[in-house]
């Protein structure tokens, strides 16, 4: 796996680290139940297909809000109630990328995914939830490119 | 299936009634020791986030797949899920989820290759038992170990290979594709909202009617239709026979075991089969007739 933000590296260390399977599912529950949704001030419903994550059949969907020292904070939306991955997964990404530095978003590979849930997850719905973090990439890719013009 | 029929079911007439139990059925029983409730869902962090009191969580993927190939679980696994779970021969299994019980069928399904007959799934599911305000917990049961002596899995009955597939085809047997007309027609290659996992050509099995699997339920509440609706659509609008033989599909096999349990338990269908190599295996097949 490349190199990862530190936050995200330790969260992501800390998840190997725990073997007990129960205790694994536990710290996704406390992350899920810990999710909150994306501010109205940000967006309300309905939300715009844009910001929709591809082939996540949570509904998920995602927002970057630039920040004044150029890094992005990320909000989400899940509409599936079902969608307890989606939500722990957001609020896991909101709380290890935002304000992080957008190249270093960049080089965050999306097989986080399996490491933070292994088995907990189907090909499916890991397939999914990548596409998440490649929602949050593209976002930030937009940011940089913007910047840029 | 269960033996205590339940008449919130009854009055649907379907012809296999004991196939399907109420969630009134299910909140009556919560402390009976001989029926095990069983949730089963796409997300298995479902089910800890919440499920009913004194169910029991059989995931798809960790419990009923071989972890190897692409198969399921020998006997011997089957006995030690059964022994984990705490069920006897004697026990009815009784089986839920999300989406419209949709993977509750697919454990049903699964649980049928090895013959256990005393099962039955909670109509509407996860859904309406949530939607009533029924109680949820996040306790975890522990049940006393079994000693469960399953058969080798069947498989000729239920479950259809792609020789089945072939040879039905020559017969000039139906088949029922119930995934989406996008999938249906190869507009896509996988259901809207989710990913590819790996079809390389679009379309449908020749000669299959096209009925969405989800057809058969209410949206409203999860719930199944009743026998005259579903009548309505597979027997009048597309001229499905119970007596002639039927295989459905899907991408994986999980939605069609849905409308498989639909056709066969609901309708009364004599022999009906779930192809659960579906579209990622015919969808890969070289030289395979495809329509769109």
């Amino acid at each position: 796996m490349l190199e990862l933000p530190e936050k995200l590296r330790f969260l992501v260390e800390t998840m190997a680290s725990v073997q007990n399977q129960n205790e694994r599912v536990q710290m996704l529950l406390d992350f899920a139940e810990r999710f909150k949704e994306v501010p109205e001030q940000v967006a309300q419903r309905p939300f715009p297909e844009q910001n929709r994550v591809a082939f996540c059949e949570s509904e998920a969907y995602v927002w970057a809000e630039e920040q004044p020292d150029g890094t992005a904070k990320f909000y989400f939306a899940v509409e599936n109630p079902a969608g307890v991955s989606a939500k722990a997964l957001a609020y896991i990404l909101d709380r290890t990328l935002s304000g992080v530095p957008l190249d270093q978003v960049l080089r965050v590979s999306p097989d986080i995914v399996m490491a933070i849930f292994r088995q907990n997850i189907s090909m499916g719905k890991g397939m999914g939830l990548m596409a998440m973090v490649q929602t949050v990439q593209k976002l930030a890719s937009d940011m940089i490119r913007n910047k840029h013009q | 299936m269960a033996e205590v029929l339940d008449r919130e079911v009854l009055d649907k007439g379907y012809a296999h009634p004991g196939a399907v139990v109420s969630t009134q059925w299910v909140a009556d029983r919560l402390n009976d020791t001989n029926v095990r409730i069983i949730e089963s869902n796409e997300d298995p962090l479902l089910y800890p986030s919440g499920h009913i009191p004194g169910a029991v969580q059989v995931d798809w993927t960790n419990d009923l797949n071989d972890p190897v190939k692409r198969d399921y679980i020998s006997r011997e696994a089957f006995e030690k899920l059964m022994s984990r779970i705490g069920v006897t021969p004697e026990t009815t299994v009784v089986f839920y989820g999300d989406k419209n019980n949709w993977w509750a069928t697919y454990a049903f399904w699964v649980f049928q290759l090895f013959n256990h007959t005393r099962a039955a799934v909670m109509d509407g599911g996860r859904l309406k038992w949530q939607k009533e305000g029924r109680p949820m917990t996040k306790e975890v049961p522990q049940f006393q170990p079994t000693q469960y002596r399953a058969p080798e899995r069947n498989d000729a009955q239920i479950r259809a290979f792609r020789e089945d597939v072939m040879e039905h085809l020559r017969n000039r047997g139906r088949l029922v594709d119930v995934r989406s007309p996008e999938e249906y027609t190869g507009k896509r290659l996988h259901m809207e909202s989710y990913p590819n996992e790996g079809a390389l050509r679009g379309g449908h099995i020749p000669g299959a009617a096209n009925v969405p699997w989800s057809r058969a339920a209410n949206p409203e509440d999860g719930t199944f239709r009743s026998a005259d609706e579903l009548k309505e659509i597979y027997l009048k609008e597309q001229g499905l026979n119970p007596k002639d033989p039927v295989i459905a599909y899907c991408r994986i096999g999980e939605r069609s075991s849905h409308t498989w349990f639909v056709l066969k338990y609901l309708l009364g269908f004599e022999n009906v089969k779930n192809y659960d190599g579906s579209w990622t295996e015919w969808g890969n097949l070289v030289n395979v007739p495809i329509e769109k």
